[in-house]
């Protein structure tokens, strides 16, 4: 029996499809188009090839990348190792649970920019909290300006960072600590297995898959974030925090040189794919060797 | 019992947690005690959480030093509203297509969904930057609604579709045995049922829509009026003197609506990124 066509799945897509094209697709194949144009404010533009792409790597831009996979390493690597902390914490059979789960929500449910007003004040140095109380158990022996500094600014930007992100990681792997059978759990109990090591060898093969997406995914959202560094030093102090979206954000809209500045967004986009791809393509070796399920 | 704790581990995850919470709620307690002291007092070193003149003066003054705030509130509220709303109608029926029909370049259309949230929406300023301005959409409120709702319909798909999977086909079918449409069978059938789920994607939304405000704002919007909270207050830093206790104070006021919806609907959402998280 053939079937007609039938139109209706597609007609219920319409809405999003037209949405996602509108604001995502075509401004992406724009941005490559762009990228090789001298666009600015002033109208017309030229065609100039791969110029643009020409001059950001005659500026620091290697340490742009470098500086953006180091930031996101790090602030990852955070999150998930207090994303599965604070799993284990909220799933323990403790009294009180129920109000740690609607405590530790806050950073995720207030706009980021908000939160991130918060920190700026936290790591003022004559008057903020951190400072503040390092001098008084003895860590800092004066006050501590945290963003006037490279090193101690790219630390803050990664903290506040990780203060935003870890709540959802932490529900995500609760989500999937919970959903891995009890009765295991059980079998493993009446062997006189321990804790620890019935977390070691239940718990966290099972929840490897989650970690692993959750780690890509927050990847993806650390990289193109935007709001922290831009609210707690603009980029600064002398580029210490100017990551590519950073970097593309002033060089197209506060300079207004869009066809530079969409370079420089192809090469995030580039950097994303790449590094998807390859963790993924790790991801897979990984799992064919140990035999678990990916 | 499996779940006994030693006494031992008992304090220490009581510690863990207690540790956790100072990391995740200082900010907040922070601001709280700045914006109960006065301006000379928020600027006097050294630091002290408690002096004795605190007072609840910055909420009070605040609505007249920053005359804008309850536009700025009312602004992230509704933008917000809007992006949930136009979003909801982009997600049910793509969710449930995805969901419940076969046919070709479906798992594609899948895919290519869940690719665009590996665009960030800062990667597409310049286009639409001069989308919004040639369609005269800048300095308005859909320069914030529209790409506001089109970042989040990927993973409201995502989380929709899981929900409509495990509705039972059964209902679908006894419907249509019953003579109704597909279309009405949608409306009147799987909706009310989908009820908690979308409940669920909304405030999922409707919070990243709060979330993502800023950088949207910042770009596409110059008149003051049209400001959400988050962009309305960043105008007040970088001053000459920020007015930090007030600003604290309209901070923790105009964060209070979302506050309060998530504790009231705190454990749907938990249920809710449960399912969304854990299936596919």
């Amino acid at each position: 029996m053939t079937r007609r066509f039938d139109a209706f799945p597609y007609m219920l897509l319409l809405p999003a499809f037209f949405l996602t094209v509108i604001i995502v697709a075509w401004p992406l194949f724009e941005t490559f188009r762009l990228s090789f144009t001298n666009a600015s404010l002033r109208p017309g533009e030229k065609y100039v090839g791969f110029e643009n792409y020409v001059e950001i790597f005659e500026d620091d831009f290697w340490e742009v990348i470098t500086r953006t996979f180091i930031w996101m390493f790090f602030g990852v690597l955070i999150k998930i190792i207090l994303g599965v902390t604070g799993a284990v914490l909220l799933n323990a059979a403790l009294p009180g649970r129920g109000l740690f789960r609607v405590l530790i929500m806050p950073p995720w449910i207030v706009p980021i920019a908000i939160g991130v007003f918060m920190w700026s004040w936290m790591y003022n140095g004559q008057f903020g909290m951190i400072s503040g109380v390092a001098q008084k158990i003895g860590l800092l022996s004066g006050p501590f300006e945290f963003l006037a500094y490279k090193n101690s600014s790219f630390i803050a930007t990664i903290v506040t960072d990780v203060w935003v992100g870890t709540p959802l990681v932490s529900l995500y792997l609760l989500a999937a600590m919970q959903s891995v059978p009890n009765e295991l759990y059980e079998a493993a109990w009446t062997d006189g297995a321990g804790r620890f090591y019935r977390f070691r060898r239940i718990t966290l093969p099972l929840i490897a898959p989650s970690i692993f997406t959750m780690a890509l995914l927050s990847a993806i959202w650390t990289f193109n974030s935007f709001d922290i560094i831009w609210i707690l030093t603009e980029g600064g102090p002398r580029g210490a925090t100017t990551t590519m979206i950073i970097d593309t954000y002033k060089t197209a809209i506060s300079r207004f040189r869009f066809g530079e500045g969409s370079a420089r967004a192809v090469m995030i986009l580039i950097c994303l794919t790449a590094f998807s791809v390859g963790y993924l393509i790790l991801l897979a070796k990984a799992s064919r060797r140990t035999g678990a399920k990916g | 019992m499996i779940h006994k704790y030693k006494w031992w581990e008992k304090i220490g995850m009581y510690l863990a947690i207690t540790a956790f919470l100072i990391f995740i709620l200082a900010p907040f307690v922070e601001a709280f005690l700045v914006s109960m002291r006065p301006l000379e007092a928020v600027f006097r070193a050294p630091h002290r959480f408690f002096t004795a003149d605190m007072s609840f003066a910055s909420y009070v003054n605040m609505w007249t030093s920053v005359p804008m705030l309850p536009r700025y509130i009312f602004n992230s509220f509704f933008i917000s509203c809007a992006v949930t709303a136009l979003a909801l109608a982009c997600i049910i029926p793509a969710a449930y297509s995805l969901s419940r029909f076969e046919y070709r370049f479906r798992t594609g259309i899948l895919t290519a969904f869940l690719a665009v949230n590996m665009v960030g929406a800062a990667v597409l300023i310049i286009p639409l930057y001069k989308l919004m301005l040639a369609i005269g959409l800048l300095n308005t409120y859909w320069a914030m609604i529209i790409p506001g709702a089109a970042f989040s319909v990927p993973t409201g798909i995502f989380l929709m579709r899981s929900y409509f999977l495990r509705i039972p086909k059964e209902l679908e079918e006894a419907a249509y045995v019953d003579g109704a449409s597909r279309l009405y069978t949608l409306w009147r059938v799987i909706l009310p049922v989908s009820l908690p789920g979308i409940i669920v994607v909304a405030i999922t939304v409707f919070i990243g829509a709060y979330a993502q405000q800023f950088l949207f704002a910042l770009t596409f919007n110059s008149i003051d009026a049209y400001n959400p909270l988050p962009m309305g207050l960043y105008q007040f830093f970088g001053r000459e003197r920020v007015v930090y206790n007030e600003l604290m104070a309209a901070s923790l006021v105009g964060i209070l609506p979302v506050l309060f919806v998530y504790v009231f609907l705190q454990k749907y959402i938990v249920a809710g990124l449960t399912a969304g998280a854990v299936k596919e």
